[in-house]
């Protein structure tokens, strides 16, 4: 520790901080603007010169170490002088467009300028202006010329998106910020650009002359868009949602936000929200009222419940339904004698069910993942399905030499140093794993009789040596892994890859609340899982909060059992087309931001929320609506007044203990009885066929993402292409922006073919949950394509 | 003597005339009473009475949407809701006041930075309803037309105490 005096009073801070940090421990604030917590030093904007002892200039107090026995001032003459002259310079370009300017009321140079600055300028020539310029759909940069060029936007590029998109071209009095060659800015953290941003030259495009900061009410809420359940302020006006900023959770998501996150909240009040509850009625769509479609419902369940058997229903909840849903909803079916109910419409392989000894997660805390020295992530794509995680391992490459390895079914760039990648076909996934163990035992000297056949590789040498040499250590198995129809045989690889070289094991999460319907036993403990409730047709469906067609694994054979059934119950906050079709009532669902609930994510944190904004229209929380419908079902034990009292059910039911903290227990990734690894022999395909390769692009993978337009509108929105490598398309006599229909499970899609080397021979890239492709099947099972 | 003072007097109705005095001498004196609505009082050019929103000289509407009145405003008489124009400039979309609620403080003028929204010396105006008093973006823009010649000259006058 070394003592520091500031402003005369003692205070001790640790060795290696700077003025900035030191003061800020002792409560003195030294105005700043290029000076980031979270980002490198530039020591650009001057703004936090202090006058310390024995030195006869000021010194930036963001780049001076502390030494001991250091006296600083932040007030005394010299400083003053210092900051005011500074202040002065800082606004000699900036425009006085405070009225018209989005940051205005939340400005940092604003606040500064009022506190620090001298009410004199000398400065009476012409300002510099700088030209607009179009950065995409979610960051707006039309005034460049409040830019003063503190470049925390280009070290944030650097650091923590792992993509330099803005820099900072010319010189001097000319320098200004700009994307390389204009293009738009594509990261998918870019929204955090508008925080970083002390003035308003970076702002928010949706947000764009919307409302001023000091007429917004905030709210704390619960990101649901994916697995580490970011935290989130939810800002309303009038009861509407107008923007939607990161609350820092230095455990969760620091001070960041991913762009899906921040930015959905743009298609809450869009004219796809179902707003009254509908019944179709002989043929036709009706809204009703809440009674009248209860009333429906419940008839229509007891009725087929009745006459077909209580195993004739079934009910399948979106993943990101909160723990309260989930429960309310595993309870009614049960109520109703069914137990056929899941929460994992993507999972394909359910072999491992009974078998777990807990529920999965990442086996670790996602604030150590910064420190991890050797990772190996299996089938993910890393960066779109997690921009903040990967961000957390970027910064272990940054900062500590991480050895990130991927073993993946594509070679999209995560935008960090990888150490080594190896690019697989979907089916190999399993023997390129089996490899890396092969290869760990073999380091290890234990045998491995099972693993034998497996043939050798380099890589595999490289992952499994990365793996053993290093310290802290972590094997992650990512959504395709998952989602994979060897999910079990990669799951017990995995366990066994972790045994061997000491390294943690875990899951990267499929979405906001997996963990959470693990530990209600949703699915595992049920007599139909997701996959057998379709492909064994039921007469009734209650399908919660998502869309069949684009949520689960095999659109084409669910959508195909909802047809045939006599009754499909779905509810959700959009009215979309296809549901009109199958559905026979719709139920409008409150959005995230309009309901109190929880997620548990996937560090195990139970996180809850409360509603934000009302409702939509007559929608309604989820857990009231159930709660409703248990009622009208005259079903015991629904009696709960609030979401809390469901919650305190539930974990009492399902035997779960929160701490003090929210941290749940009965987490475990390993089995109790584990199968006999047994690799199977690889699957063949016939003649013509190709492995599909199904990513759910970024902006698709929730009902909510889908329908937020900024998002949309960005370049990783773009409708999906049939991707395939050179010699693929050169083995199908086929060329690159050829038309083609590409056919699956007796459904097709016409797509365009674009050539992708990163996709591995004999495999077919095309992206599932988007409605282009929402005809097509299993999202990693044999696709045939042919000219159109 | 004090007692023959006090017969006087109330013999000879002294505090009658006393009286009737202060009123001669008013039959007497100018008039300050007008006729009103024939004759007015004169006014201040910062008389405060009906709000107006200004146009610049090539008919665009001054205001900028920054949303100050309505922050400034006692009574929160002011609503404003804004959006991007499709000229890509910050514009009001509403702009209501309430004169119901109004307390004629003046505080949204001194507010404004384009010197968009002002009182007028109009203060002859009335409603039937508690809803005509409710003015609209273009009830106001119509008065700020109405009394742009009036509004010029108060704030020219006005110019060199700013």
């Amino acid at each position: 520790m070394l003592e520091i005096e500031i402003n005369g009073k003692k205070a001790e801070v640790p060795e290696g901080s700077t003025v900035i940090e030191a003061a800020q421990l002792s409560g003195v604030y030294i105005p700043h603007f290029c000076y980031h917590k979270k980002l490198s030093i530039a020591a650009s904007c001057r703004m936090c010169l202090v006058e310390v002892e024995k030195s006869a200039r000021p010194l930036p107090a963001c780049a001076t170490p502390v030494t001991n026995g250091m006296k600083v001032f932040t007030h005394s003459a010299l400083a003053v002088k210092a900051q005011q002259s500074v202040m002065e310079f800082l606004l000699i370009n900036h425009p006085l467009d405070c009225p018209v300017c989005d940051q205005g009321g939340e400005c940092l140079l604003q606040d500064v300028a009022v506190g620090y600055g001298s009410a004199k300028s000398c400065f009476a020539e012409k300002k510099h202006v700088t030209k607009g310029k179009n950065a995409g759909s979610l960051i707006s940069m039309r005034e460049m010329s409040r830019c003063i060029h503190c470049t925390r936007c280009v070290r944030f590029g650097e650091e923590i998106a792992g993509i330099m998109e803005l820099g900072m071209a010319y010189r001097s009095a000319h320098s200004e910020i700009t994307t390389f060659l204009g293009r738009a800015i594509e990261s998918e953290l870019s929204g955090n650009l508008t925080d970083v941003c002390p003035v308003g030259a970076l702002t928010s495009k949706p947000f764009r002359y919307t409302a001023r900061s000091w007429e917004l009410t905030s709210h704390r809420s619960i990101s649901p868009h994916d697995s580490i359940g970011a935290n989130i302020t939810v800002q309303t006006r009038a009861g509407r949602v107008m923007r939607v900023l990161p609350h820092e959770n230095e455990a969760v998501n620091e001070c960041w936000l991913s762009d899906k996150d921040r930015f959905s909240y743009t298609a809450l009040h869009t004219e796809e929200r179902l707003t009254k509850p509908m019944l179709k009625q002989g043929g036709e769509w009706r809204e009703v009222s809440w009674n009248d479609a209860l009333d429906y419902v419940a008839h229509g369940l007891k009725d087929i419940a009745a006459s077909a058997g209580n195993d004739a229903l079934a009910a399948l909840a979106a993943p990101w339904a909160s723990v309260e849903e989930l429960y309310l909803l595993q309870k009614l079916m049960r109520g109703l004698g069914s137990d056929n109910v899941d929460c994992r419409p993507r999972r394909r392989d359910f072999s491992l069910d009974g078998k777990h000894a807990g529920a999965t997660w990442l086996g670790m805390k996602i604030a150590d993942l910064r420190h991890l020295e050797s990772v190996l992530v299996v089938g993910s794509f890393l960066h779109k399905d997690h921009p903040l995680l990967t961000q957390r391992l970027r910064h272990a490459v940054q900062k500590h030499h991480a050895e990130i390895n991927i073993l993946s079914v594509t070679d999209e760039d995560p935008k960090l140093a990888l150490h080594t990648r190896q690019t697989v076909r979907p089916s190999e996934l399993l023997y390129a794993l089996a490899a890396v163990v092969r290869e760990a035992a073999k380091i290890k000297g234990v045998s491995m009789p099972e693993l034998a056949s497996v043939p050798e590789n380099e890589s595999a040498r490289k992952i499994a040596t990365s793996l053993m040499n290093a310290g802290s250590k972590a094997v992650l198995l990512g959504h395709v892994a998952e989602q994979a129809d060897t999910a079990g045989l990669l799951h017990q690889l995995g366990l066994r890859l972790a045994e061997l070289t000491g390294a943690n094991f875990g899951f990267l999460g499929e979405a906001a609340n997996s963990v959470g319907g693990q530990l209600l036993g949703l699915g595992e403990k049920a007599k139909m899982n997701a996959h057998q409730m379709f492909a064994n047709p039921r007469q009734a469906y209650f399908l919660f909060g998502l869309e069949p067609e684009l949520d689960v694994a095999n659109p084409v054979k669910t959508v195909a059992a909802l047809k045939a059934a006599k009754m499909v119950v779905l509810a959700t906050p959009f009215k979309h087309a296809p549901a009109l079709q199958y559905a026979d009532a719709l139920l409008p669902l409150a959005a995230f931001t309009e309901t109190s609930g929880t997620y548990v994510n996937i560090e195990g944190c139970a996180q809850s929320f409360a509603g934000a904004a009302s409702p939509s229209g007559e929608s309604r929380p989820g857990w009231k609506i159930l709660r409703v419908l248990a009622n009208a079902l005259d079903l015991p034990g629904f009696a709960f007044e609030s979401s809390e009292e469901v919650l305190r059910e539930a974990w009492r039911e399902a035997g779960v203990k929160v701490d003090a903290e929210g941290y749940v227990s009965g987490l475990d990734n390993k089995l109790t009885h584990a199968p006999e690894l047994k690799l199977p022999s690889s699957a063949q395909l016939r003649e013509g066929e190709l492995e599909r390769i199904a990513d759910v692009p970024i902006y698709m993978t929730d009902p909510t993402v889908r329908r937020a337009a900024p998002l949309q509108e960005t370049p990783a929105s773009a409708s999906p292409k049939a991707r395939a490598s050179a010699a693929t398309l050169k083995k199908l006599g086929l060329a690159a922006e050829d038309a083609v229909v590409v056919r699956q499970d007796g459904g097709e899609a016409r797509l365009t073919l674009a050539l992708d080397e990163g996709v591995p021979e004999g495999c077919l890239r095309v992206a599932a949950g988007h409605p282009a492709t929402s005809a097509l099947g299993g999202m990693f099972a044999p696709i045939s394509v042919e000219r159109a | 003597m004090r007692a023959l003072k006090h017969f006087i007097r109330s013999f000879t109705l002294w505090e009658l005339l006393q009286g009737l005095a202060v009123t001669g001498r008013y039959f007497f004196t100018r008039k300050v009473t007008v006729r009103y609505p024939e004759e007015k009082t004169p006014q201040g050019f910062r008389f405060r009475g009906l709000h107006a929103l200004r146009r610049y000289p090539d008919g665009e509407e001054r205001c900028i949407a920054c949303k100050l009145c309505e922050a400034v405003c006692p009574t929160k008489a002011i609503t404003i809701e804004l959006a991007e124009r499709d000229d890509g400039s910050r514009r009001t979309t509403r702009y209501d006041i309430d004169l119901g609620k109004c307390v004629f403080c003046g505080f949204c003028e001194e507010a404004c930075p384009v010197e968009a929204i002002v009182e007028t010396r109009v203060l002859e105006y009335c409603g039937r309803t508690r809803s005509d008093l409710y003015y609209s973006k273009e009830k106001l823009l119509a008065n700020g037309e109405r009394h742009a010649a009036t509004i010029d000259a108060d704030k020219a006058l006005d110019a060199k105490y700013r």
